[in-house]
């Protein structure tokens, strides 16, 4: 298929399913409308919502906070994730005495994180930033530890046989692997780290997407949830395109960069 | 049998090497190895698959530690790893992360050149192994065979004395090998270090050496051989193949070898069949 008709298709199926939509919503078929609006709202509805959000400018604050508090989430996740996956790879006592809890915490539904750190971090960014910190932290820590673990040996004598010290197998080959691996991982957790802040702001907040889309819910308006959920999605895909970009330029040494 | 003029580069004396396996029994790979390799000499060690040629230069290099028996470089006990010593790997062991210029730099930015030295010389080595236009490359943009090239590069940059060679060519097409071979030896003719060479092909081995040692099956391999190559150098690989010299010495040596291939096959497929 050529680009020129992959694209077109692509365009039908939103536009098929768009007028289906608005005709089911509003169109009775046989005397009753298949889809009542007051449950499924209409594009048409939706799309003017949208609109009044970016003309006030109302949307821009949220958008602002729900990244905001992703990029922290994303950060310090992964920032510790990296320290304490460096420092159980290479201490494997370590590693044995806490993989029990290790596992257990990761097996916990982090949802169920959401009220206490909503306690304890009260109901600004930083309980959405503790909810996101924990999805994206066993992400990078379980990859880390891998591409720490797993260096070739031949490469690994390879360092030692040219003369390489502990702090420069560190910095050339240990470092250079790890990061390999958790970049493999970019897209899941920065998408985990999205995930995190809207449910938190969804379970409690004053602002972000995820508090739109509830305060929407809470009056009934689905125009107003669909809209939300839309603006969601297309923040998500801007933020997944770059992530793409970043990481077309770290990993160009690899054999082949996954896509998205 | 090694010329007293020269230091002794390389001396194994009585080294035996063994594993404790899954089972906690011993396995001993190698047995009373006694070996010199003389300051630069070219020695070929030939034997079966699994014979623990590797086993053994990997001693030379320190990376493996003898159960019994010593290792002397240049006359001084060998305690940690060789540093007087290159590796060549049998597997791919460039760091993919680095290009080509930059595996090659490596060995001398870890001695503390500056960079812009380091770079200078990596790209002067990349051009005498024939990748002067590839120093960007990434090791998976390169072949089998430039990969070798770059290994060698980034091994003979850091000068060492010593030249430990593990199958280096042996993932290689049958042209690319000899093409291989010719390269290491016009770059060994230019300041013969003491080389270490382990090979499976007994061809290859005379055609580089100066000297072939023959080591047993294993487990528990000796060394059982030892001949002097009188071939003329400089050689080429190409057509020494074609000397009646080369001929004689390879009939002679794989009288000895092939015994032991074959006591090498059994062993393994008994292994096999026990397991």
């Amino acid at each position: 298929m050529s680009r020129v008709t992959l694209l077109f298709c692509q365009v039908m199926v939103a536009v098929i399913v768009l007028a289906l939509w608005q005709a089911f919503t509003t169109v009775p078929v046989f005397g009753r409308i298949l889809l009542p609006p007051f449950f499924f709202s209409n594009p048409i509805d939706v799309f003017s919502q949208i609109v009044k959000w970016f003309s006030s400018g109302v949307i821009w604050k949220h958008l602002a906070i729900t990244l905001w508090e992703s990029i922290l989430a994303f950060v310090i996740g992964s920032v510790a994730g990296i320290l304490v996956g460096f420092w159980f790879a290479r201490q494997p006592r370590v590693a044995a005495v806490f993989d029990p809890y290790v596992k257990m915490t990761n097996a916990l539904p982090r949802v169920v994180l959401a009220p206490i750190f909503a306690l304890w971090f009260g109901l600004g960014i930083w309980s959405k930033v503790a909810l996101g910190v924990t999805l994206v932290f066993f992400i990078v820590f379980f990859n880390v530890y891998q591409g720490v673990k797993e260096v070739s040996t031949t490469v690994l004598d390879n360092g030692r046989m040219l003369g390489m010290n502990e702090r420069q197998l560190m910095r050339h080959v240990y470092w250079p692997s790890a990061l390999s691996w958790m970049f493999s991982s970019l897209h899941t957790s920065v998408g985990f780290a999205v995930v995190g802040a809207v449910v938190g702001e969804y379970l409690g907040a004053a602002a972000g997407l995820g508090y739109l889309i509830q305060q929407a819910e809470g009056v009934f308006d689905v125009a107003g949830v669909f809209a939300g959920m839309f603006v969601l999605s297309a923040f998500v895909i801007l933020i997944d395109m770059a992530v793409t970009l970043v990481e077309r330029r770290l990993l160009v040494w690899r054999p082949t960069v996954r896509e998205s | 049998m090694v010329d007293k003029a020269k230091p002794t580069a390389v001396a194994l004396e009585d080294a035996t090497v063994a594993f404790r396996l899954a089972d906690s029994r011993i396995f001993t790979a190698v047995e009373k190895a006694r070996l010199a390799v003389a300051h630069g000499e070219f020695v070929a060690i030939v034997g079966p698959t699994g014979c623990g040629k590797s086993t053994l230069l990997n001693v030379a290099a320190g990376l493996l530690k003898p159960a019994a028996g010593s290792v002397r470089i240049f006359d001084q006990p060998l305690a940690g790893l060789n540093r007087d010593a290159g590796y060549l790997f049998q597997a791919d062991a460039l760091f993919p992360w680095k290009t080509a210029i930059d595996n090659v730099a490596i060995g001398l930015e870890i001695k503390g050149a500056p960079r812009g030295k380091a770079l200078e010389q990596a790209q002067a080595w990349l051009t005498s192994v024939g990748l002067g236009a590839f120093a960007n490359r990434y090791p998976h943009m390169l072949s089998g065979g430039q990969r070798k090239r770059v290994g060698l590069a980034q091994v003979l940059i850091r000068d060492p004395k010593i030249l430990l060679m593990d199958e280096p060519f042996g993932p290689l097409d049958a042209q690319t090998r000899q093409v291989m071979g010719n390269l290491l030896l016009e770059l060994w003719s230019a300041d013969r270090k003491a080389v270490l060479f382990v090979t499976h092909d007994l061809e290859e081995a005379i055609a580089l050496a100066d000297r072939v040692v023959i080591m047993s099956a294993g487990p528990g391999s000796r060394i059982i051989g030892d001949w002097r190559v009188e071939l003329p150098r400089p050689r080429d690989i190409f057509e020494v193949r074609l000397d009646k010299q080369f001929h004689e010495l390879h009939r002679e040596i794989w009288g000895v070898l092939k015994e032991e291939v074959m006591k090498g096959y059994a062993q393994s497929s008994q292994r096999g069949g026990a397991a």
